[in-house]
């Protein structure tokens, strides 16, 4: 920890706590059965992973991780999960075994990988010299407003953000075709007396 | 006994629920000085209004929106969004090229402000509608939240 600067130190302090409970709930929620249980704790891993962002100075990134990832899947599979059984069935020793080794092989993959990336934060990155160098450089003379972020999702990259919209109203879609369309589903059968 | 066990929440949900949907257009009209933009007002309004489904009933919900708004609501944001780059070709540009929707003095902003307004409104609107027509799908099945499934 020698040459790192007072303030780089809190920095990284807090960096290491947040990861590190962000492993801990990860192993809690592999660990669980109750599926209550399970979806209150995925909404805690993207409230911790949200606060992870904000320390990345990435806010509109976490601002979307709070809002979707803490808020409305939290509830979206809160509904799913009434539609089941409230706990999943511990499946046998030795089906753990597979599964944890893919993770493990991932995992090792992606940390070798990461070896190669640019330090956080590098001026001299790929990222940072390039393309996003210059917009970062003439998006006030284009647009007239602070924001960076969303010149370049509303502006620079609104193709992107076009399909992106697209892809949220078909899944909307595609759960509705798939579970009937609320109003004349299941609820309306309950509701008048019948069994089924 | 008949006791509502839910009284606190359903005071304390009254109280937080238009707050949400202000702080959503906040966000949605804010967007170009601060975080946020549309999706995330998208999402928060639609949060809101699921609170309400949780709280009050999924009933309750639907009489206050119903399905086919959402719905409709959904597909005409995605419609705003790509009727802006329609809207950009026809004025000689091209497709979503905000600069393109009308003519203004050299150095103008005004026609990008425009366009993303526009569009974030569309993405507003795709999104809330989508995340509530979802929302419907999955608590439409189910008649009513049981207490033991708190």
């Amino acid at each position: 920890m020698e040459g790192l600067a007072e303030d780089q130190l809190g920095l990284a302090l807090a960096n290491i706590f947040l990861l590190a409970m962000l492993v801990v709930v990860g192993i809690a929620i592999a660990r669980m059965r109750s599926l209550f249980a399970i979806v209150m704790l995925s909404g805690l891993y993207s409230l911790i992973s949200s606060t992870w962002f904000v320390l990345m100075d990435a806010v509109d990134v976490a601002f979307t991780e709070a809002a979707v990832g803490a808020g409305i899947s939290t509830v979206l599979l809160l509904g799913a999960m009434l539609l089941t059984a409230r706990t999943a069935k511990a499946e046998k020793p030795f089906a753990r075994v597979a599964p944890f080794l893919v993770v493990v092989a991932t995992g090792a993959i992606l940390a070798y990988a990461s070896f190669d990336l640019p330090v956080l934060g590098d001026p001299d990155s790929p990222v940072n010299t390039g393309v996003g160098q210059q917009q970062l450089e003439r998006h006030y003379g284009d647009m007239g407003f602070p924001n960076v972020v969303t010149s370049i999702l509303a502006s620079y990259r609104g193709f992107d953000t076009l399909g992106e919209v697209a892809v949220v109203f078909i899944a909307g879609l595609a759960v509705a075709l798939l579970l009937g369309f609320g109003e004349r589903s299941l609820a309306e059968t309950i509701r008048k007396g019948g069994s089924k | 006994m008949n006791v509502d066990h839910h009284v606190i929440l359903r005071i304390v949900a009254k109280t937080l629920i238009p707050i949400i949907t202000i702080f959503a257009f906040y966000v949605q009209f804010h967007g170009e000085y601060s975080p946020g933009g549309g999706f995330q007002a998208g999402v928060i309004f639609a949060v809101g209004i699921i609170l309400y489904a949780l709280i009050f009933g999924v009933t309750a919900a639907m009489k206050l929106i119903p399905p086919v708004f959402t719905r409709g609501l959904a597909a005409s944001g995605v419609l705003l969004y790509a009727g802006v780059g329609v809207w950009a070709l026809i004025g000689g540009g091209n497709y979503l090229e905000y600069n393109a929707l009308f003519e203004e003095p050299e150095g103008g902003h005004a026609a990008q402000h425009t366009g993303i307004i526009l569009i974030e409104l569309g993405v507003l609107f795709g999104v809330a509608g989508s995340m509530l027509t979802i929302f419907y799908a999955f608590a439409g099945r189910v008649a009513e939240i049981s207490d033991k499934d708190w």
